[in-house]
C-alpha cells in the first residue's frame, strides 16, 4: 500500500473516471456523505454536481477551498493555482493524452510510426554494431600475446 | 356572387406567365398523409370553377379497325351468328377464362432502378483497404462509383498491381486517408459495360441452341486488351501524379505499396482507420 496523502477533502482535485464527464478533473466543494461528494469544475466544463466516490479518482492537488464554496469561488482559486497546466504537466495526464492519441491514429500514421520507429531501430543498431565493433577490437588486443605464445 | 365570379378567371384561362407556385396540399408525415382532404383541397383551388374540356376521340373507327387484334368476318350457313373475328396473328395462349390480374400496389423495381447507396467515408480519392479477392489487403485508390453501385479502383497498379478494377463496398474498409484526384481525368469509357466479363460468344450460342460440341476446348487465356493498357497507363501516370503533389508523397507510396494486417493485440471494432 502506498502512501496515504490523498484525502477526501473540501477542495481536493479529482479525476473523474466514468460517466459524461470521463477525463476532466474537479473539484471537491463539499462532502456528502460517506460515499458521496459535491464536486465542481468550472473551469474544465464539469457542472456542480454530486458524485459517488467510486467514479473519482484522487490527484495529488489540492486548493485551499473553504467548504461549500460556490462556483465562482472554485473558478477563483483554480485559476489563482493554475491547476490546469499543473495537471496537464503531471506523467498521469500525459500517459492519458499519448494514449488518446495512439486509439486516434489512422491506419495511415499507424504505417507512419512503424516506418518511423524502424528508420530510428536502424540507426539506432547501426551505432550500436558500430560500437561493438570497435569495443571488441579494444578487447582483442591484450590477448596478442597469448596468440602468439599458441602460434 | 356573379360579381366576384366575374372577377376570377376560368382556371383553364389562368395567366401562364405566373411563376410555379408553392403545391397548396402538403404531407403531414413520412406516409404521405395529406394535410387537407380531396374535398377541402376542392375548394382551396377553387376548382369548381374549372371547365371540364372535352378531349376530342384521338382515333377514327378506320384506325381502331386496323390496331384491333382480329378482323370481323362474315360467313354463310344459318343460324350460325353469321360472322366470325378472326386473330390476324394467333396469340400465344387462348385463355377461355379471364385471368384475374393481381393488382400490383407496389410495382417491383428492377436491378436498374435500384438506389445505389454509397457509405459516406468512401468518396473519391480515398485510400481504401481491400479484404477479399485477389488483391486482398492491398491499399488502393478510390476513383468512382458507377452506375452499378460497385466502387471503381487502382492501385495503382505501379505501386501495388492492383489494376483498373470494380469492387464492392461490402469487402472494403474504407480509411481517412484521402488523395485529391480533382486533376485526375478518368477516361469516358471505364463504366460497367467496360468491366462485364466477356463470355466466349461460341458457348454463348452453344447454351443457348443446344446442340454444340461439348468437347470443344474453351478459348484461350484472359489476354489483357489493348484498351485496358492504355486506359492504366493514362490514369495510373495522373494519379501518382496527384500522389507526389500531395502531402508525404514519398511515405503515401511506401503506404500503398504495403500490405494490411491485423497485427496481435490489435482490435479492429476499436481501430480508426
Amino acid at each position: 500500500m502506498g502512501k496515504l496523502d490523498k484525502f477526501v477533502q473540501v477542495g481536493r482535485v479529482a479525476f473523474i473516471a466514468n460517466g459524461a464527464d470521463s477525463g476532466k478533473v474537479c473539484a471537491i466543494a463539499e462532502i456528502v456523505d460517506q460515499n458521496r461528494v459535491l464536486i465542481d469544475g468550472p473551469c474544465t466544463g464539469v457542472r456542480r454536481q454530486v458524485c459517488d466516490m467510486k467514479r473519482l479518482h484522487l490527484t495529488g492537488f489540492h486548493l485551499p477551498l473553504p467548504h461549500s464554496s460556490r462556483t465562482a469561488v472554485v473558478r477563483r482559486k483554480w485559476l489563482a493555482a493554475k491547476l490546469d497546466e499543473r495537471w496537464t504537466g503531471t506523467s498521469w495526464a500525459k500517459k492519458l493524452e499519448a494514449r488518446r492519441l495512439r486509439a486516434s491514429m489512422t491506419d495511415f500514421d499507424r504505417f507512419r510510426c512503424a516506418r518511423a520507429k524502424q528508420i530510428r531501430n536502424r540507426i539506432v543498431s547501426v551505432a550500436m554494431g558500430s560500437l561493438r565493433k570497435t569495443s571488441s577490437a579494444k578487447l582483442r588486443k591484450p590477448n596478442k600475446k597469448r596468440h602468439l605464445r599458441k602460434a | 356572387m356573379a360579381p366576384k365570379a366575374q372577377k376570377k378567371p376560368q382556371g383553364k384561362q389562368m395567366a401562364k406567365s405566373s411563376a410555379p407556385h408553392k403545391p397548396k396540399n402538403s404531407a403531414i408525415n413520412a406516409s404521405r398523409l395529406m394535410k387537407y382532404s380531396r374535398a377541402r383541397i376542392f375548394q382551396r383551388k377553387a376548382a369548381y370553377k374549372v371547365k371540364k374540356v372535352k378531349t376530342p376521340a384521338k382515333k377514327s373507327a378506320e384506325k381502331a379497325a386496323a390496331a384491333a387484334a382480329f378482323v370481323v368476318k362474315k360467313i354463310g350457313g344459318d343460324k350460325n351468328g353469321g360472322e366470325r373475328k378472326v386473330y390476324k396473328k394467333t396469340p400465344k395462349s387462348l385463355p377461355t377464362q379471364v385471368a384475374s390480374r393481381k393488382v400490383q400496389l407496389r410495382p417491383k423495381k428492377t436491378f436498374k432502378k435500384h438506389v445505389r447507396r454509397i457509405r459516406s467515408n468512401l468518396a473519391p480519392g480515398a485510400v481504401l483497404i481491400l479484404l477479399a479477392g485477389r488483391h486482398k489487403g492491398k491499399r488502393v485508390v478510390l476513383l468512382k462509383q458507377l452506375e452499378s453501385g460497385l466502387l471503381l479502383v487502382t492501385g495503382p497498379r505501379k505501386l501495388n498491381g492492383c489494376p483498373l478494377r470494380r469492387v464492392s463496398q461490402r469487402y472494403v474498409i474504407g480509411t481517412k486517408t484521402r488523395i485529391d484526384i480533382s486533376k485526375v481525368a478518368l477516361p469516358e469509357r471505364l463504366n460497367d459495360a467496360y468491366f462485364r466479363r466477356q463470355r466466349s460468344a461460341k458457348k454463348s450460342a452453344a447454351s443457348a441452341g443446344g446442340s454444340a460440341d461439348i468437347f470443344a476446348k474453351s478459348d484461350a487465356a484472359y489476354a489483357v486488351s489493348a484498351e485496358r493498357r492504355e486506359d492504366q497507363a493514362a490514369v495510373d501516370k495522373a494519379l501518382m501524379g496527384a500522389i507526389k503533389a500531395s502531402g508525404d508523397g514519398p511515405m503515401l507510396r511506401s503506404y500503398l505499396r504495403s500490405l494490411f494486417s491485423i497485427k496481435s493485440g490489435q482490435r479492429p471494432h476499436a481501430m480508426v482507420f
